[in-house]
């Protein structure tokens, strides 16, 4: 924040930091057992970074859950335990893998490990008794997530009930449950992705690596670049090449494509979106391709 | 860079959607896989142009039924501004998401059908926006291709509204005519209307003064949460946590604790790891007082000389929003800040008719969407000042204990 506020105007950059701010101590106040998904992507972290603003100098008082689908990138990991190291967080890993040898959720072959994220991460919160759910989605992503309250109600079976949400006026967040039931809370609701950038470079957060540009082995499918992994094999008529790439989101690296960039910064990254013709998850993400209300089917299951 | 929230408002298919469709495109902030998406649905559908409204109709039975059930939050920036626009839904049935966008705007729009001219709903929702005193308005008189961009029947509508509005508290009109479908006076002016010499939509949003808007006279700071840290390097720390809901605080101040009414001097301000000489709407920062008092969540600090109504007996405007009306003796839950009370309702003076303005003060409840005039008994005071005076501490919601669900909106009266 600058030095002298003449007008007393906030930047919207710091208004978006001191609403999200007001939800996290919301929820910490009201809620008996929040927990804060943590996927490692930069949306988590920026979420977590806020989290740790709200409650300084004490710890943050929720502990962070990750849903680990296996086919995760390793770079996002190490990430991930940085973070939950220097803020001295406990860890909740819900492991899709765990899941499926214990029977929590079915893997027939056809299903993804996105979709499997789904029973992994109620079970997580039903095992746990988790009232409440910081999630990443922010508005802009998609059309879905265009709807949802920042105080998002699920039901005992974790579902969303897109036409029947609870109001919500001005900050004044209505945080009532029954038992079994559980609130989502999207403290970065109304962030856009550059915003998110803009943060990113303003605090110096730390960002997993594969963020930024760099040299990997990919091949294209369904119009996606996609890595090269043992979790991802090459199909009739791919080929794998090396290309200069970077992400834009970070998900199961079997569905999350790269896009060619020589973006190294930040503010390299900030110059590219800035003038980038297609949404991060249109351009790449495989989860949100199978039909036009892929989100929404997937959120009023349950999904982040 | 700031930022301007506004929500449409507006009867159904007066073209809410599209034009906010129209401002998103002509403005450069749809992708092209967005645009795709809706290029094709529009064709499938076999609709002559591309639709613009299903850029923000994002639901499956919004798509289905061709009408907006839910607030959409679209976001664009223009070099001086960045714009937080809530869609809100038309349809009378969906009035409590209308209520949900409009609360947090600096800025309504409402649309208008140049062919029909005010409808009940048009006039509901200028009297809500008034009511959640969204400090401006523009009124868009859409659809001015149906009407060939007629002057006549422009400065008509214009009439009919500003005679209406002369009834409301509206402290800053603008009236545009508009067709939201072919992108006239949307974002740079039209040549088919040489006659209004006013700006475009988007140049009238990026130009708006919102600097004044906030309440910068009474420092009101409503404790969120205590933060104690109890670790070794911040063995003593204690602080207040919270967001500012009006005037400035500054590190010497002398303030009261509300309600227990004991005083203090400020010690310091801490925004994260940082110390701020000042903090005024809408900072969340971390007071520490140099008096060891017995604060909660709940309290609110305040200056001595300026100090908030303590009061267990609320009058306030309610807008209701369950299918179950309001009833005198009924009980509810109230959240007021970072206080949630049990309250009964004593009194309905009045149900407002939304298009006369007329006080019906025989009525014995409050329907769904009605809006009347409530008196509140709480079970413990709160710390309140005038909805008028100020959008925080004059605010609340009801809710309804056995369901949880938030069920009324109030706004204290002077
Ligand atoms: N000719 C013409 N048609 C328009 C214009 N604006 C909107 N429409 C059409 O009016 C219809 C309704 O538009 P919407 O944008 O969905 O209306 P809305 O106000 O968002 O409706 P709700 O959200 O359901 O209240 C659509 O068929 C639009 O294409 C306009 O300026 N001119
Ligand atoms: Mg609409």
């Amino acid at each position: 924040m600058s030095a002298s506020h003449p007008d007393y105007r906030l930047s919207q950059l710091d208004q978006l930091e001191a609403e999200s701010i007001h939800v996290f101590r919301e929820v910490a106040a009201e809620f008996e057992k929040p927990v804060l998904m943590f996927s490692g992507g930069k949306d988590s972290i920026v979420m977590l970074r806020l989290a740790e603003k709200a409650f300084f100098p004490a710890k943050i008082p929720f502990p962070v859950l990750q849903v680990d689908t296996g086919y995760d990138f390793p770079e996002v990991l190490e990430c991930r335990d940085e973070w939950v190291a220097r803020l001295g967080l406990r860890l909740v890993v819900a492991s899709v893998e765990e899941a499926i040898a214990s029977g929590v959720v079915v893997d027939d072959g056809r299903t993804t490990r996105n979709r499997m994220q789904i029973g992994t991460l109620l079970h997580a919160i039903e095992e746990e008794g988790f009232t409440a759910a910081f999630g990443g989605g922010r508005r802009d992503e998609e059309k879905a997530r265009a709807k949802e309250r920042v105080y998002s109600h699920r039901d005992e079976f974790g579902q969303w009930d897109p036409k029947n949400q609870r109001p919500e006026l001005w900050s004044l967040y209505n945080g009532r449950i029954h038992s079994g039931e559980h609130m989502r809370i999207f403290p970065l609701s109304n962030w856009t992705e550059l915003d998110i950038w803009h943060y990113i470079d303003r605090e110096q957060i730390f960002i997993p690596s594969i963020y930024f540009s760099h040299q990997r082995r990919v091949f294209e499918r369904d119009g996606m670049l996609l890595t090269e992994s043992e979790h991802n094999p090459l199909r009739a008529g791919e080929t794998a090449e090396e290309r200069t790439v970077r992400f834009r989101t970070v998900g199961d690296l079997t569905l999350t494509g790269c896009v060619e960039s020589t973006a190294s910064t930040t503010t390299e990254i900030i110059d590219e979106i800035a003038v980038a013709r297609l949404t991060e998850r249109g351009a790449t993400r495989g989860d949100d391709r199978f039909s036009e209300a892929a989100m929404e089917d997937r959120k009023k299951e349950g999904y982040f | 860079m700031d930022l301007l929230r506004f929500a449409t408002a507006g009867s159904v298919d007066d073209g809410k959607s599209t034009l906010i469709g129209r401002l998103l495109l002509d403005s450069k902030a749809i992708f092209e896989d967005q645009l795709a998406a809706v290029e094709a649905t529009s064709q499938s559908k076999g609709y002559d142009y591309t639709d613009l409204a299903l850029l923000t109709d994002g639901l499956r039975s919004e798509r289905e039924q061709g009408i907006t059930i839910d607030v959409a939050y679209r976001y664009f920036a223009t070099p001086s501004r960045k714009f937080i626009i809530a869609d809100t839904p038309g349809h009378v049935q969906y009035t409590r998401n209308m209520v949900t966008g409009a609360s947090t705007a600096d800025l309504g729009l409402v649309l208008v059908d140049a062919r029909h001219g005010l409808s009940e709903q048009s006039r509901r929702h200028a009297v809500l926006l008034s009511l959640l005193r969204v400090p401006h308005l523009v009124l868009a008189v859409n659809k001015m291709d149906l009407v060939d961009y007629s002057q006549e029947r422009f400065d008509e509508i214009k009439r009919e509204f500003s005679a209406f509005a002369t009834k409301l508290t509206i402290p800053d009109l603008a009236v545009i005519p508009i067709s939201a479908l072919k992108g006239d006076n949307v974002v740079t002016r039209s040549e088919a209307m040489p006659w209004y010499d006013g700006s475009s939509l988007l140049h009238h949003l990026e130009n708006v003064h919102v600097a004044s808007d906030r309440d910068l006279r009474d420092a009101r700071f409503p404790v969120q949460y205590v933060v104690r840290p109890k670790s070794d390097d911040h063995h003593d720390y204690r602080g207040y946590a919270g967001q500012v809901a009006g005037g400035v605080f500054k590190p010497g101040d002398e303030v009261v604790v509300l309600p227990s009414g004991m005083t203090a001097k400020i010690a310091g301000i801490d925004l994260f790891d940082r110390e701020v000489d000042e903090a005024f709407p809408p900072m969340s920062v971390t007071i520490r007082l140099d008096d060891e008092l017995d604060v909660s969540r709940g309290d609110l600090i305040a200056r001595p000389n300026n100090q908030p109504q303590v009061t267990q007996d609320i009058d306030a405007m309610v807008a209701w929003m369950s299918t179950t009306p309001l009833r005198p003796r009924q009980r509810l839950l109230v959240k007021h800040t970072t206080r949630t009370v049990k309250a009964l309702v004593k009194e309905l003076d009045y149900r407002l008719d939304v298009n006369t303005l007329h006080r019906d003060q025989e009525t014995g409840e409050l329907g769904v969407n009605e809006i009347g005039r409530v008196r509140l008994r709480t079970q413990q005071p709160l710390l309140v000042d005038p909805y008028s005076r100020n959008r925080t501490t004059g605010a609340f919601i009801l809710i309804d204990e056995a369901t949880g669900v938030t069920v009324g909106a109030g706004m204290i009266n002077d």
